[in-house]
């Protein structure tokens, strides 16, 4: 193993991928290699930092600067000053946007000061592919003390007395999950690691298995201990390769140290973990389809129960626990149940990592401890609603949550408090939503996802999606009756009721938590009209005849000619020819267009 | 017992085992819940439990939701409201659904008054289809002669895909496709033809709508009777007068051959004969074959070859195994080929001028007419195959009620049979018919009871051995395609050695074919025709094939020896292997 005078971690996160931080990669390999230090000076692709917003972000440890919107152009001069001078690149530092200041250190910034990183704790500080860089931050410490001085029942207990329930979005306790598993009888047992990340923006799970894999291998091997299994699998969907690489590189190397294996730090144990791809379906998330997927099935559902603790993979006893859930596993048996009862709420423990995204200024992963209020994620954290607008609502829990709005932003977010105002904190998507978004088509865009992801196997999932999404589809384009209206509600709440899985139980959520807020805006668009002017079908361009100075400058730009009018006479827009594509607003010298 | 379960249900007690459903607990007290994608082939021990239709849910206190009481197991305490408003809205939201996204052109469909959607529509008082909207829109897979499949009748009750997968394990047809577009399909959504579709029909038997009917030939049945030039005759297999009754409101099991043939007859056909003699000819040459083959250290054991179902399957799955099967025609191609040659001489009429139908149980025996190798001189040995759902069809398209019809005889020559082959109609019928006349033509001795219990009832595999002089004769029997492949493989893995073994592709054999009057699985009306079968052996004054006085000149007159060259050239076949998808 060699040593570095300076890590230089470039995000490896989709976003700054996106925004070329392999060519800052490159670049700094490149240019290393030819000033010479690229002996003393070690280049990482690491995991998501969360700021995304920021991105390209790169931090340099051990001088823990954090540069971001980094471009591979400004490789070069970060090498000739920071890497060869010692100087910090100062225009590559973030600015607190309301001091109006550089801001030296990660922590200091308002994006990280409120959060509390335990599941997200290795993201961005250690090298993902180097077993010693995971130990060295007590990595397997947790599971050589489980192994060497406590009973299967301890470390049960541990986990039942931190109350740390499941992150995917159930909320299950997981110590309850692994006692279930452990009293179910059989020889044979499995340990299953749900990694089909399938909620719509969010990306917590990938950014854990690409920053930090060895957590979760660690996790599983003692979840194995605790239930009595000796293989444990990771679905993982084939669209996450750096994870899959990742996690390959940690079996390998935890193999070659013999923290998998057999006889696990002397002891009796054994244990082992093999990955097993998915196609990407977002009902293989629901554990018994995902389990059928694993079994090489279609990834279809299955009534409940039999639960998986009794009967799972290959009809035996099977534990499934989400990434994150299993990220905080070790730092629990480190620290003590009684250390995460103290992180949170009085039923909701620990932390939870959200993927804020929308029109919210600093978009990005954060994890913070159950308990914080949506206010300051979406004020503090989030650095407020884009453009100055007016914040509407937050949409938790993906498509199968519901929006909470104004009035409920000082909610505190834990399970129980937002399933009481009709959402649920699923697997921790957070769509923030400005004062020009439509709930209507918001609502319309979870249909349409539910209805293509549904596996098809139940009917009131299979068609009734496909209904509710067609009358949504229906009042976005002013088509719809108050009947439609009405017929819809009772569809909502009759596939809610019926639907054989939780994809279909909770495929509804977004219509009825927006009908609940927003009906006047439902019964806005009955009437053709919808009050934030996003359904392009439901808007009229008129010209106000007045201001009209006839000067053409519309009839010119109209793609479609449906303006017409005598020169110097005031123009008309013929209304069932229009497209609405707002050309005539933009051009009109005198604002005589008249936008809807 | 002090293990039962007691919970309450509609407000009654009722204690029920553990491990029963809902559904079942509320049976037991009177209480009906709809279904519809369930079901419970009881004997079988096969039961589709996808609970994918959510037809049949139910309220229970303290549940979130509405749980499918198919699958919902009892449990202590529980409290059950079956019928309340909600589970009601549940019930019709459901099946107002499943109409929103079909067809509806009950009129004209092969299954009108006959569904089981349609009948839940109605029981459900839908009188009205809240939901409107786009609609599934596949083309019908009309590719094979068996079976047609119309996507867009389909429910995904996956009822065939129970059938097709886990009873028969042929593993064709299974969930296809995400989303509002699911259908069941084979893989890649190929065609039915081109995949190892056994064409055996308990996709058919079982589907609630039609999804999955049979390639109908009716209109060709009616063309060729209305064809002055044509000469048309029709043979009967022997399990459909033990079931074309029930389409006639008749009890399971009723014996209608009279009234059957007086009715075929009466819908214009120049002859109607009766499969049952071709059963008692296939006998003379298995029987020939099987005394061959022991004789001569041929090979063992040999396989009934009736089946074409099985036939199919065996040169899909076991094609290394295609030495074993009799090279026996089945009986209504064998009877094809005596009434194009010998029939056709003795009656002056060119074989050419010959339509001959076949009313049989099953879907498979249509593709099978159409093998290339099934046909002498260029023409096939059977031009057209319908089922006894068709058969009954065409009856009542002419107005005739089959209950009052006369009872009248086969015609001669191809009409008289024996006990043996009428058995033909039911699993373990076969073989028993086969040991019946190899026991006498191996010891010269009059084989005094006939009857051989161990090779009968609807065990799915059955094993006996009867003591033939020296030879102590083992035979199997196999029904179900999932048996017959446990059973195949016991015999290749040397677990099992038998000298025959019978296997009928569906369970039941014949009786419970896929071309039969639905029974959705009911094993107590495969029973009833079973027994009617036995029955109608039992009544016969000829119970061996090989004691049937028009077979004994079929021989002296034309085909001369048994397993001889003639009986060779016109009654014997082989098989191709076929690759598997």
């Amino acid at each position: 193993m060699s040593i570095y005078r300076l890590n230089i971690m470039v995000c490896g996160g989709t976003g700054c991928m996106a925004s070329d931080s392999q060519g800052i990669v490159d670049n700094f390999k490149d240019i290393l290699k030819e000033k010479g230090y690229d002996q003393e000076v070690q280049v990482l692709k690491t995991g998501c930092f969360g700021f995304c917003e920021q991105g390209p972000i790169i931090k340099i440890h051990p001088d823990n600067v954090f540069y971001v919107k980094v471009t591979p152009e400004d490789v070069e001069e970060i090498v000739d000053e920071h890497i060869i001078k010692g100087r910090r690149v100062e225009r590559l530092l973030y600015e607190d946007p309301d001091l109006k200041e550089k801001i030296n250190e990660q922590s200091d910034m308002s994006f990280y000061k409120p959060q509390l990183r335990i599941a997200l704790r290795n993201c961005g500080l250690i090298n993902p592919e180097d077993i010693f860089e995971y130990i060295a931050y007590r990595g397997y410490e947790a599971l050589g003390t489980v192994l060497k001085n406590q009973s299967p029942e301890d470390v049960i207990n541990t986990m039942i007395q931190s109350n740390l329930r499941g992150r995917g979005g159930g909320g299950f306790p997981t110590g309850l999950k692994w006692k279930f598993a452990n009293k179910a009888p059989g020889d044979e047992k499995y340990i299953i690691c749900n990694a089909d990340e399938g909620d719509p923006g969010a990306f917590m799970d990938r950014s854990i298995l690409e920053g930090d894999p060895h957590s979760v291998l660690e996790a599983m091997a003692i979840a194995g201990y605790a239930i009595g299994a000796e293989t444990g699998l990771i679905y993982i969907r084939a669209e996450y390769p750096l994870a899959i690489k990742r996690l390959e590189i940690a079996i390998d190397q935890a193999k070659e140290q013999g923290l998998l294996g057999k006889n696990i730090f002397g002891s009796d144990f054994n244990f082992n973990i093999k990955l097993k791809y998915g196609a990407g379906a977002f009902v293989c998330g629901e554990e018994t389809a995902l389990i059928a997927s694993t079994e090489g099935l279609r990834g279809e559902p299955r009534n409940k129960p039999p639960f998986p603790a009794t009967s799972g993979f290959k009809g035996k006893p099977t534990n499934v626990n989400n990434v994150e859930t299993l990220a905080n596993v070790a730092p629990i048996i480190l620290n003590g149940p009684e250390w995460f009862n103290k992180i949170g709420t009085e039923k909701s423990n620990g932390t939870k990592v959200f993927a804020l995204a929308g029109a919210i200024n600093n978009v990005g992963l954060v994890e913070v401890p159950m308990g914080t209020t949506l206010r300051e994620i979406v004020y503090d954290i989030g650095g407020g609603i884009r453009g100055g607008k007016a914040f509407k609502a937050v949409q938790t829990g993906g498509p199968s949550g519901g929006v909470i709005t104004t009035k409920d932003l000082d909610t505190p977010i834990d399970y129980d408090s937002l399933q009481a105002i009709g959402s649920m904190m699923g697997s921790g998507g957070m769509i923030v939503m400005d004062e020009d978004t439509c709930m209507v088509s918001i609502a319309k865009f979870y249909l349409d996802f539910t209805q293509e992801e549904s596996c098809g196997k139940c009917t009131p999932c299979r068609i009734g999606t496909k209904r509710i999404f067609e009358y949504l589809e229906k009042l976005t384009e002013g088509k719809a009756t108050m009947d439609d209206l009405h017929n819809l509600k009772e569809l909502c709440e009759s596939v809610k009721d019926t639907a054989l899985c939780g994809l279909g139980q909770t495929a509804p959520n977004p219509v009825l938590s927006t009908m609940e807020y927003y009906w006047d805006e439902y019964v806005a668009h009955v009437n053709g009209h919808c009050p934030t002017k996003e359904c392009k079908a439901l808007l009229s361009y008129t010209i106000d005849a007045e201001k009209c100075i006839g000067c053409t400058a519309c009839v010119k730009k109209c793609p479609v000619d449906c303006i017409s009018g005598e020169r110097k006479e005031p123009h008309v827009i013929d209304e069932a020819v229009c497209i609405k594509c707002g050309a005539c607003y933009d051009v009109c010298p005198v604002d005589a267009v008249i936008k809807p | 017992m002090s293990d039962k379960i007691k919970l309450t249900i509609n407000k009654q007690i009722v204690e029920v085992n553990p491990g029963t459903t809902v559904l079942k607990a509320a049976k037991s007290i009177g209480i009906e819940i709809p279904t519809l994608c369930h079901m419970d082939l009881c004997d079988f021990e096969f039961v589709n439990k996808s609970a994918s239709c959510r037809v049949c849910v139910v309220e229970i206190e303290g549940r979130r939701n509405l749980a499918p009481s198919c699958v919902q197991k009892v449990e202590e305490g529980m409290v059950v409201k079956t019928h309340t408003p909600r589970a009601i809205r549940g019930r019709r939201t459901s099946v107002e659904l499943l109409l929103s996204n079909h067809p509806q052109e009950c009129f004209t469909c092969p299954k009108n008054l006959d569904c089981e959607l349609q009948k839940l529509a109605d029981d459900l008082n839908i009188r009205d289809i809240h939901y409107v909207g786009e609609k599934i829109n596949y083309e019908k897979d009309s590719s094979s002669f068996s079976i047609v499949k119309d996507p867009n009748k389909c429910i995904m009750c996956r009822r065939c895909e129970t059938m097709c997968n886990e009873v028969q394990t042929c593993g064709i047809l299974s969930g296809v496709g995400r989303g509002f577009d699911v259908i069941v399909a084979p893989a890649f959504k190929l065609p039915l033809q081109d995949t190892s579709c056994t064409f055996c029909g308990q996709c058919v038997a079982v589907c609630p709508t039609a999804a999955l009917t049979e390639s109908n030939r009716t209109r060709e049945v009616w063309r060729a009777l209305a064809d002055p030039t044509k000469h048309v005759i029709v043979q009967t297999a022997p399990a459909i007068r033990a079931a074309i009754g029930e389409e006639f409101g008749m009890e399971p099991g009723t014996l209608v051959t009279g009234e059957m043939v007086s009715s075929l007859r009466e819908l214009g056909f120049d002859g109607v004969f009766d499969t049952d003699f071709a059963a008692d000819l296939t006998i003379m040459e298995e029987a020939s074959e099987l005394v061959h083959r022991i004789e001569h250290n041929g090979t063992l054991p040999i396989l009934t070859s009736c089946c074409p179902a099985w036939v199919k399957f065996i040169e899909h799955n076991y094609p290394e195994m295609l030495d074993i099967p009799s090279s026996c025609k089945s009986p209504h191609i064998m009877f094809g080929a005596i009434a194009k040659t010998y029939y056709a001489e003795k009656n002056n009429i060119d074989p050419e001028d010959m339509v001959i139908v076949s009313v049989m149980p099953c879907v498979a025996k249509k593709a099978e007419a159409h093998r290339p190798e099934l046909t002498n001189y260029e023409d096939s040995n059977v031009d057209l195959v319908i089922t006894t759902r068709e058969a009954a069809a065409m009856i009542k398209e002419a107005g005739l009620d089959l209950k009052n019809m006369p009872k009248t005889d086969f015609d001669k020559m191809m009409g008289e049979s024996s006990g043996a082959g009428v058995i033909f109609g039911t699993t373990g019928g076969v073989i028993e018919a086969a040991t019946r006349t190899a026991y006498e033509w191996i010891t010269g001795e009059t084989l005094e009871d006939v009857e051989f219990n161990d090779m009968r009832g609807l065990e799915g595999i059955k094993s006996a051995t009867v003591n033939i002089g020296d030879l102590e004769l083992k035979i199997g029997i196999a029904h179900g395609l999932g048996n017959a492949r446990k059973l195949l493989d016991s015999i290749k893995s040397g677990e099992n050695e038998f000298h025959a073994i019978e296997i009928m592709a569906c369970p039941g054999g014949c009786i419970g074919g896929g071309g039969q009057p639905y029974h959705l699985g009911d094993s107590e009306i495969l029973k009833a025709r079973q027994n009617a079968l036995y029955a109608e052996d039992k009544g016969k004054k000829i119970r061996k094939s090989h004691e049937n006085t028009e077979i004994i000149k079929v021989y002296k007159e034309f085909l001369g020896e048994p397993y001889g060259e003639k009986a060779h050239e016109l009654l014997h076949t082989k098989y191709v292997k076929r690759e598997k998808l």
